[in-house]
C-alpha cells in the first residue's frame, strides 16, 4: 500500500519527506492540501496533524506528523532498503546523525527561513523585504556556515563519511536559497560549496526540487 | 565511567540532559561553564560545542551536543536498563519523536521568548517585550489547548508510558510555572495539570530539583 502524504510539493516541510521516500524507493501518493482555503486549519485535517501544520503521512493505519519525526519513521523502518539515512546500526554513528539534523533544526532553521520569508514569501504578498531582518539573519547564518565549513573540511558530509538524514533536512531550504542573491554564503566556502554540489545532485534531490518551484 | 557534562544545573537544555540520566541511573559530573562570564564562547569551549551553548557532554571518546540528540543516544543505550524512553514498537518510537518535534517546534520558541522577555531581560537590567511576551502566550494557549485534547486520550503524550517526548517539557513547563508565574497556562487545563503533577513528581526530576537548589 502506498504511503500516503499530505501536503504541496513547493512546501520545505513537505519536500524534506519527499526526498526521503525517493532516497529510500518507496511508492506513495501525494495528496494536495489547499492552504488557500484555509484546509490545513480545518476538519478533516486537523484530526491527522492537531497543530494544522502540513505534512502529514498515513502508513496504513498509522499517521504521523512533523516531517523530522516522518523521516525518523521511514528511515527507520525501512532502513534495509535504499540510502541508509541514520545509520541506525551503530549507536555513536546515528548519535551524530542526531546531532547534525538537531543543528539544522535549531541553528540552521531559523535564520535561513527568515532570511527566505524576508526575499521570497513578502514578496509575494506585495509586502516589501526588511532589510535589517536580512542582515541580522545572515549575519547568524554566516556564523552557522563557518560552523560547517570547519566540519566538512574534515568530514565528507555532516555525520560523517556518509549521506545521512542531517545533510538531507538541508535540502530543502538550500533549493530555495540558492536561486536568490545571497547564495553567495554557500559559494564562497569551498567545502560547504562541494557539499551543495554533492547533495543537490543525487538523483532524489533533482526528482523532489523539479517540483519546487516559487519562483 | 562518568559521563562529563558541561553547562550549569539551572540551564534548562542541561536540565533536559541530566533528567534524562538520572532516569537511566547513569553517572554524571556536571561541569560547570561560566555562561555569565560568556565562558562557552571562547575557544575552549567551542572545541566541545562549535555554537558556543550548552550542554555538550563527554562520555570517554564520545563527544556530544544538542540535549535532544543526547537524550536520545543514552535512551537508546541504556535501553534495557531504568525505564523505557523510546517507546516499544516502531510507531510508538515514531510518536516520541513527533511529540518531541512538537516540543522543540511549537511549544520551546515559544517558552523560551517569554522566559527573555518576562524573566532574563528583565534580571539584565534590560526591559522586555510584553507585546511579544502577550503574544507568545496567546499562542502557547491555543498550543496547549491540543496538548489537552491529546491527553484525554492517553496518559502521556506518546501513549501510555512516559517517554523523552514528557521529560524534554519538563525543563521548560518548570520555568514558566515559577519564573514566569504563568502556572495558569497549565493548572487551567485539567489533563495538562494532571500529565504535569505526575511528570513531575516522578523522583528522577524531583532530585534534579534538589540538585538545581530549585
Amino acid at each position: 500500500m502506498a504511503i500516503k502524504v499530505h501536503g504541496v510539493p513547493v512546501s520545505t516541510c513537505t519536500a524534506g519527506v519527499l526526498l526521503c521516500l525517493h532516497e529510500k524507493g518507496l511508492h506513495y501518493e501525494l495528496l494536495p492540501v489547499d492552504l488557500a482555503a484555509g484546509a490545513h486549519k480545518q476538519d478533516p485535517y486537523l484530526s491527522l496533524n492537531p497543530f494544522g501544520q502540513i505534512p502529514a503521512v498515513e502508513d496504513g493505519e498509522f499517521s504521523l506528523f512533523e516531517s523530522r519525526a516522518i523521516n525518523r519513521y521511514l528511515a527507520r523502518k525501512h532502513k534495509d532498503i535504499g540510502t541508509d539515512l541514520l545509520r541506525a546500526n551503530s549507536l555513536p554513528e546515528s548519535a551524530l546523525v542526531e546531532t547534525w539534523m538537531e543543528v539544522e533544526a535549531h541553528q540552521f532553521h531559523g535564520p535561513a527561513t527568515a532570511i527566505l520569508h524576508e526575499i521570497i514569501v513578502n514578496p509575494m504578498y506585495g509586502i516589501a523585504s526588511n532589510e535589517q531582518t536580512i542582515e541580522t539573519e545572515m549575519e547568524k547564518l554566516g556564523k552557522v556556515l563557518d560552523v560547517y565549513e570547519e566540519r566538512l573540511s574534515k568530514y565528507k558530509y555532516l555525520a560523517g563519511e556518509n549521506y545521512t538524514l542531517a545533510d538531507l533536512q538541508h535540502i530543502p531550504n538550500l533549493v530555495y536559497f540558492m536561486k536568490t542573491t545571497k547564495a553567495e554564503a554557500i559559494t564562497c566556502r569551498p567545502h560547504v560549496r562541494a557539499w551543495w554540489d554533492d547533495i543537490s545532485s543525487r538523483p532524489a534531490t533533482l526528482k523532489v526540487s523539479a517540483n519546487m518551484k516559487l519562483i | 565511567m562518568v559521563v562529563k557534562v558541561y553547562g550549569t544545573v539551572r540551564s534548562a537544555c542541561v536540565q533536559r540532559v541530566l533528567a534524562c540520566l538520572l532516569e537511566k541511573e547513569v553517572d554524571f559530573d556536571v561541569v560547570h561553564v561560566d555562561l555569565e562570564a560568556g565562558e562557552q564562547k571562547r575557544p575552549e569551549f567551542l572545541v566541545l560545542q562549535p555554537f558556543g551553548q550548552v550542554p555538550a557532554i563527554e562520555d570517554g571518546y564520545l563527544k556530544l551536543y544538542e540535549s535532544r540528540a543526547i537524550i536520545k543516544y543514552y535512551a537508546a543505550k541504556y535501553a534495557d536498563h531504568g525505564p523505557n524512553l523510546l517507546g516499544s514498537s516502531l510507531e510508538e518510537r515514531a510518536l516520541v519523536d513527533q511529540w518531541l518535534e512538537v516540543e522543540a517546534h511549537n511549544f520551546n520558541d515559544l517558552v523560551y521568548t517569554l522566559v527573555l522577555q518576562l524573566v532574563i531581560l528583565p534580571r539584565m537590567g534590560k526591559p522586555g517585550d510584553l507585546a511579544l511576551a502577550h503574544s507568545c502566550e496567546q499562542k502557547l494557549e491555543t498550543v496547549l489547548d491540543v496538548y489537552e485534547q491529546r491527553l484525554s486520550k492517553s496518559s502521556y503524550l506518546a501513549g501510555e508510558t512516559f517517554s523523552l517526548a514528557d521529560l524534554s517539557h519538563l525543563p521548560g513547563i518548570r520555568y514558566l510555572m515559577n519564573e514566569a508565574k504563568m502556572g495558569n497556562l497549565v493548572t487551567e487545563r485539567k489533563n495538562v495539570n494532571a500529565w504535569w503533577e505526575d511528570i513531575s513528581n516522578r523522583p528522577a526530576w524531583k532530585k534534579l530539583m534538589q540538585l538545581a537548589g530549585h
